[in-house]
């Protein structure tokens, strides 16, 4: 039996006890990759070598020790590729340096192993987007794993994986998981440092895990959060152990249902088993109780506003001067920049380039920009009111399941509203976890469906052991 | 035809003084090889993050100080955004609409002004009123070869300071009186060393002209490319009589920026205002607003005093001179050198000291090359003699040869010399007392002649007594005692 279906805490057990190497490990987990990553598409790269090495030298003693960790591909690891799903960094950028969250995860002993595809930028919620291959998902695989973090969903949810690091900007950790039927965690804006993650929107962008359990993210979070002096927005928080809240009951515990996260694009069959979901948390002894997010409405639009206009600068040192694709035809240098950034960016991304161009352009900049930033205040504002009066807000990840590979792309209004519920918590900065909640027969495939948990900001410990509870119970 | 107003307005970016860059560690060095003072942050590799320099923000917050400006209690970190090899990120984090000082002016100096109308100053002791200072990155440095550029990214990212006048400047000269009564203060404050031939001072001028009469500012014309204090006022000149010229042919001035040729003396046009850029400014997400009451709070205590503020406390306490003490304010070592001076010698007049720093050390230093930091000579050293000249115990004369000898040999004690040159003046009353008692007995003729009224006849006594004394005879005791005993 292979290795890759057991838990990080089960894993660590067989390494301590030196019933395994960290070699037989990172074999095991290869050997998965080659077996089913041609169907699953869920790693674009991965070196044995330098895991085997690694593996070598892990400190055992270490929380994570000996434990290979899959990444998504734009969390900077030293000598290794970080392409982001694009034509832009694949052909000649190998990261020069290594992002604080890895650099943490090492510290506890882990290997940074793998890496996996993703929507181009971290655009998109399909990975349909990645303008390097198809990831499938492993509940259905002629359906999409969710995006932008697909990779990551899939890699875990196929057992390809042990655990993978996602990023979250609008829900790109939380809706794959819910999509493939595992655990995303999107830490508290600040809680884990940027640093060395490809900014898609800076304001926005969180790494955190995926596992297939809520115990595994919760001992991978302990690891990643904490100040990094190299990011400004890190925040100077002590880290709590994560794992020490997990069996805690959830008696009395007060739950929020927001009155608009179940409204009329919700697909019925997600919402009874979201329901069912709910009765089973009620079941556990937890207060539920209805309350009113009244500006999750501007959410998307709000989103599409700051996210994209962020993404237009991040985006502009992509130019082919220093480092990625540079054209082989340009003439001057205003062809450089135009040839290297058409030929290298998808269609998604040099959209949303466009969209955040506009959006600051003198004359425009009061009404979208502003506009979008006071909306998000109003939408901080209403999350605020809503924890004075309950510890943890319930919701559907994403209004619908899976989507078949190919089903959406001509339509990136429809997909944009996919987002509607994973993209207040990171405008509000707060944590929010997604975990499997059943899955629906739907078109002859069982798909998974996925419940969202909310704390408020450094809350985490609630979130797990809210989550922990479900899942258990 | 017509008489214009010449408005003008600058645009001044100083390089700060930091150890380190604006945003990364790297150090802050010029003159190293090309691209060995980077890293992922200021190469603006994909993922890495700025992190606020403090040091930087106190210099700035310093200037303010310096300058009369108000700091906000918040202020902010904007992204502005346009391609161009030479900026790593495409884009460069500045302040746009919450700098770190706002207001405040420039104190015009007499001294700062070109030589040839410091006699003629138009508008004597002005202030000319800022319109902010603000903190920015600077870009890397692009050098364009025969078919390709090269870039060199030691530069980028490095804190430059950006101080915008209003338009408030009315000439050449007084833009020139500008630049380097800032750059005076600039260096005071230790915040840059702001030589704009090092390219540590940056200059940008808006020069608009409008008929007289009218209220209404003319069409605002940006002059780029200046690279000295002259050449700034050289710039103003051509562009004035350009502008002058195709207004009196009753052409209409159009917005736009130009570039100065200090070759060929003249300015081109760079860009029409149609090709302006849109900066798409945006608060960077990457970096937090700042409260600056802190930093104001812990920079306030080393605010230095400013030129004009030491040139009146010379003025008024050691009875300096305007001109002297506009000299001696100049620098800041300087002044530190005659205030050392004027410390160690109390009963010394300062206003004795200070020609002594002014006429034969400064000379003297000029003539060996060296600047008042390099000086070999102590102040404590200079005022030890200027003291003993002043006592009368040898001539002026003989203490500028003591002073030349103490320069030659660094740290020789001034008495020492005055020995070995056998300088020492017969001060005691009753040696010179029996040298005079014995020439005026010896020319009675001559005694005569002084009683008589023939006050010149005295001065034969006297160079007769220096020849006796071989010039050693204190010629004030000496001349008391003539008198006493003729008149």
């Amino acid at each position: 039996m292979s290795l890759t279906t057991l838990s990080l805490t089960e894993l660590r057990q067989k390494l301590t006890t030196k019933e395994i190497s960290a070699a037989d490990l990172v074999r095991d987990v290869a050997s998965s990759i080659e077996a089913r990553n041609p169907v699953l598409g869920a790693y674009l790269t991965w070196d044995l070598d330098a895991a085997l090495k690694e593996a070598e030298s892990a400190d055992l003693t270490q929380p994570l020790g000996g434990l290979p960790i899959a990444i998504k591909d734009n969390i900077n690891v030293e000598g290794q590729p970080c392409t982001c799903g694009s034509k832009i960094l694949a052909e000649n950028y190998t990261a020069p340096y290594t992002a604080t969250a890895i650099q943490n995860l090492r510290q506890a002993g882990a290997i940074p192993f793998g890496r996996l595809n993703m929507d181009e930028f971290a655009m998109g919620s399909s990975t349909e987007n990645s303008a390097l291959g198809v990831t499938r998902n492993p509940a259905a695989l002629d359906r999409i794993p969710g995006g932008s973090s697909g990779g990551s969903a899939s890699s875990v949810a196929g057992s390809i994986a042990l655990a993978a690091l996602g990023s979250d900007t609008g829900g790109s950790i939380r809706q794959p998981a819910a999509l493939c039927g595992c655990v995303g965690m999107k830490p508290t804006y600040g809680r884990v440092s940027r640093f060395g993650l490809i900014a898609f929107a800076s304001s926005l962008d969180q790494i955190g895990p995926i596992t297939r359990s809520v115990a595994d993210a919760a001992l991978l979070t302990n690891h990643l959060c904490g100040f990094d002096p190299r990011d400004s927005t890190s925040l100077k928080e002590s880290v709590p152990d994560f794992t020490a809240v997990l069996g805690r009951d959830i008696k009395g515990l007060r739950i929020g249902l927001p009155k608009e996260y179940f409204i009329d694009g919700l697909h019925p069959d997600v919402e009874a088993s979201v329901r069912k979901g709910i009765a089973k948390l009620e079941a556990l002894g937890a207060h539920i109780e209805e309350i009113s997010l009244p500006h999750t409405e501007a959410g998307v639009a709000t989103y599409y506003v700051l996210a994209p206009a962020e993404a237009s600068a991040n985006l502009a040192r992509f130019d082919g001067v220093r480092y990625g694709h540079r054209s082989s035809s340009a003439s001057d240098l205003m062809e450089h920049y135009l040839k290297s950034r058409s030929e290298g960016f998808g269609p998604e991304v040099k959209r949303r380039i466009l969209l955040g161009t506009y959006v600051l352009s003198s004359g425009y900049y009061d009404a979208y920009y502003l506009q979008a930033q006071k909306a998000r205040t109003l939408i901080r504002d209403d999350f605020t009111k809503a924890f004075e009066k309950v510890d943890v807000i319930v919701s559907p990840t994403s209004p619908t399941p899976a989507h078949k590979l190919g089903e959406l792309t001509g339509d990136p209004l429809q997909a944009y509203l996919e987002d509607v519920f994973t993209i207040p918590a990171n405008l509000a900065g707060l944590p929010a976890i997604s975990v499997p909640c059943g899955t629906i027969a739907h078109e002859g495939a069982n798909l998974p469906v996925g419940l969202q948990f909310i704390t408020k900001a450094l809350d985490e410990a609630t979130l797990f052991q809210a989550a922990h509870a479900f899942e258990v119970g | 035809m017509p008489k214009y107003i010449v408005t003008i307005g600058l645009e001044v970016h100083a390089q700060l003084k930091t150890q380190s860059k604006m945003f990364c560690p790297c150090p802050v060095e010029y003159g190293s090889e090309p691209n060995t003072h980077t890293c992922p942050t200021c190469l603006g590799l994909p993922g890495a993050l700025p992190v606020l320099n403090e040091g930087a923000i106190e210099k700035t917050v310093l200037t303010g100080l310096m300058l009369g400006c108000t700091t906000p209690p918040l202020v902010k970190w904007d992204r502005k955004n346009y391609f161009y090899p030479d900026m790593p990120k495409n884009y460069q984090i500045t302040q746009f609409d919450l700098p770190l000082c706002i207001g405040g002016g420039v104190p015009l100096y007499d001294l700062a002004y070109p030589k040839d109308v410091q006699k003629n100053i138009p508008n004597p002791g002005k202030v000319v009123k800022l319109t902010r200072i603000h903190l920015e990155e600077d870009v890397a440095k692009s050098t364009h070869h025969d078919k390709f550029t090269t870039i060199d990214f030691n530069r980028a990212g490095t804190p430059l300071m950006e101080i915008v006048s209003d338009p408030d400047i009315d000439s050449a000269e007084e833009a020139f009186a500008y630049l380097s009564s800032l750059r005076q203060i600039l260096v005071y404050g230790g915040v840059s060393d702001a030589d704009m031939e090092k390219g540590q001072m940056r200059c940008d001028v808006n020069i608009s002209l409008r008929p007289e009469g009218q209220t209404e500012l003319g069409s605002k014309i940006e002059l780029k490319n200046l690279n000295s204090i002259a050449a700034v006022r050289r710039a103003i000149h051509f562009e004035t009589a350009r502008q002058t010229e195709a207004l009196d042919r009753g052409e209409v001035l159009l917005q736009s920026t130009r570039r100065w040729d200090d070759d060929r003396g003249e300015t081109t046009l760079m860009r029409s205002k149609e090709d302006a850029h849109d900066y798409r400014y945006f608060p960077d997400p990457d970096l937090l607003p700042l409260h600056t009451a802190d930093i104001l709070a812990r920079v306030s205590p080393s605010l230095p005093e400013l030129p004009h503020q030491k040139r009146a406390r010379f003025t008024n306490d050691y009875g300096c001179s305007a001109y002297d003490a506009d000299v001696l304010a100049s620098e800041q070592s300087l002044a530190a050198y005659y205030e050392a001076a004027v410390a160690a010698q109390p009963t010394v007049a300062p206003k004795k000291l200070a020609n002594w720093v002014l006429n034969d050390l400064l000379g003297a230093l000029n003539d060996a090359s060296l600047t008042i930091t390099d000086c070999p000579l102590p102040a404590t050293a200079l005022a030890q003699l200027v003291a003993i000249v002043e006592s009368g115990k040898i001539s002026g004369s003989q203490g500028k040869e003591v002073f030349a000898a103490m320069l030659a040999t660094p740290g020789t004690d001034p008495e020492a010399i005055i020995k070995e040159k056998g300088f020492e003046q017969v001060s005691d009353t009753g040696a010179l007392e029996a040298m005079v008692d014995e020439i005026l007995a010896a020319n009675p003729d001559k005694v005569a002649e002084v009683k008589s009224g023939n006050e010149k006849a005295m001065n034969w006594f006297t160079g007769q007594l220096m020849k006796a004394s071989k010039g050693k005879a204190n010629p004030k005791i000496l001349s008391d005692l003539l008198r006493s005993k003729l008149l």
